[in-house]
């Protein structure tokens, strides 16, 4: 079922100016996800004092809390409790209280002597549409994409790709999952228009739909794969994070496991721009982060690809940045650990605000959250001793 | 339809009202499940999955016997454990 692009009729998001000023003024909340809770981080304006204000559901798996951009009030977050079922919870106070799901995500039940899909976790949120105020998206692990049209009390399957002929395909066999499972994330809406949808599966690969998702296709022409039987294969590949600029939503990055690439939509190919980083320094991470007024700049956070290290190269945590679209990267890590620095970051925990100069955040997987707040040059650290960190969001009131 | 006592663990305390034992009914521990879901919303979709089955590292318990599977009958005044296995330090 081929789906035609409409990327290139839809009009440009692009301002007059590139250097767009964010709205946003007051105070700035990070909305962190661990292992065992989740944690509200309040920062001033300024950016300079930082206090952990909350935490929610010590004990239970958090991978994601998201504020709706729309109301800049509501909040979701996943929840999986230890032994029990994932649901999904709500709150209109910044977190103080919580309502669950009233039908929580579910698949379908499986037919008469087939094995159904079950839910293993929540893992992604996405805020809907801004012209569709109380729809948010769903991925989940096994790969699934769900849909809530009443802010997050109700949930149903998006059929459109569950059912798809090929989606069982796509997401490959169970047993083929990566050891924290299969997930699908990275569900981006285009801003000019919310029929235009991508996700991402880990494994899997990009998908897109022009349908708000009744239809789908593979987005993944470019990607080489060299751990699959045929590195260019239409799916089957391994994207750990997918971003789209906001200002011009034709510009796609993608963190893939087989290295750092973007795309121009309209040309419809996936291009490396890892093999730009410095030779000691493999294009293998999970988040990439983009630059809210310039299309060109992205960031990384490459780890020791192998053998399965997931680890900063020799232990220097540095964040690379790109100003030209990936034909450059330049190395930050001033205030970062410069030894001993052997963590992870997943791919929900680098995330921007949208002030100016841009602030950054990075939550690790031993617990610590760092801040730049000039776009890089200079790192803090302004938390520790949390959980292993699964998501930090930023929320700008 | 029999009329049995369920223990509740403490991770779901907070469907029932902080309730440790609610008293229920079911002729099996399906349909007591779907009382207690009736009773208490959000309930069964934490203990049960999308497909029916009881989820990993949880089990029921009639009286002194582990239930082999949801269609176990229910005795009248049996007691139904919810039991969660000791699990995880990974």
């Amino acid at each position: 079922m081929p789906v035609k692009s409409n990327s290139t009729k839809r009009a440009s998001a692009k301002t007059k100016s590139s250097k767009t000023q964010s709205s946003a003024r007051g105070d700035i909340l990070l909305l962190v996800g661990t292992r065992k809770g989740g944690f509200v981080l309040r920062g001033d304006a300024k950016r300079k004092t930082w206090e952990t204000t909350r935490n929610i559901m010590i004990g239970s798996t958090i991978h994601h809390i998201v504020m709706d951009p729309r109301d800049k009030k509501t909040i979701l977050m996943t929840e999986r409790g230890g032994h029990l079922g994932p649901t999904i919870h709500r709150s209109t106070d910044f977190g103080k209280t919580w309502q669950e799901a009233t039908k929580p995500p579910a698949f379908a039940p499986a037919a008469n002597g087939e094995a159904g899909r079950v839910i293993q976790h929540d893992f992604w949120l996405s805020p809907g549409h801004a012209n569709e105020p109380g729809v948010w998206y769903l991925g989940t692990s096994p790969q699934g994409l769900f849909r809530s049209e009443d802010g997050g009390a109700t949930w149903g399957e998006v059929t459109g790709l569950h059912q798809h002929p090929m989606f069982n395909a796509w997401a490959g066999p169970p047993e083929y999952a990566p050891p924290g499972g299969a997930t699908l994330h990275s569900i981006l809406i285009d801003p000019r228009d919310a029929q235009h949808l991508y996700i991402s599966m880990s494994g899997g690969g990009v998908f897109e739909s022009s349908d708000r998702g009744a239809n789908w296709q593979p987005l993944n022409k470019g990607i080489l794969s060299d751990f699959m039987p045929v590195p260019d294969a239409e799916y089957g590949h391994d994207a750990h994070a997918t971003r789209m600029n906001v200002l011009d939503p034709d510009r796609l990055y993608q963190q893939n496991h087989c290295g750092v690439y973007t795309m121009d939509r309209k040309e419809g190919l996936w291009v490396r721009i890892g093999d730009k980083l410095p030779k000691d320094i493999s294009d293998h991470g999970f988040p990439i982060v983009t630059h809210p007024r310039d299309p060109k700049t992205a960031w990384i956070f490459p780890n020791e690809a192998f053998p399965y290290a997931r680890v900063p190269h020799d232990g220097k945590p540095a964040t690379f940045v790109t100003h030209n679209a990936g034909k450059t990267w330049r190395r930050q890590s001033k205030g970062l650990p410069t030894a001993n620095g052997w963590y992870t970051i997943k791919r929900q925990a680098m995330n921007s605000d949208t002030r100016d100069p841009l602030g950054l955040y990075f939550g690790t997987t031993g617990g610590e959250i760092w801040a730049s707040h000039d776009e890089g040059e200079s790192w803090t650290r302004i938390a520790d001793g949390l959980p292993e960190i699964f998501s930090v969001e930023v929320a700008e009131l | 339809m029999e009329t049995c006592q369920v223990s509740i663990p403490t991770p779901l305390r907070k469907y029932t009202d902080g309730q440790r034992v609610v008293e229920t009914q079911g002729s099996t521990l399906r349909e007591m499940l779907d009382a207690m879901e009736c009773a208490y919303p959000g309930f069964k979709f934490r203990v049960v999955n999308e497909q029916g089955q009881l989820r990993e590292h949880i089990r029921l318990f009639i009286n002194q016997r582990i239930a082999p599977d949801l269609d176990a009958a229910i005795q009248p005044n049996d007691a139904v454990r919810i039991i969660l296995a000791i699990s995880g330090g990974s």
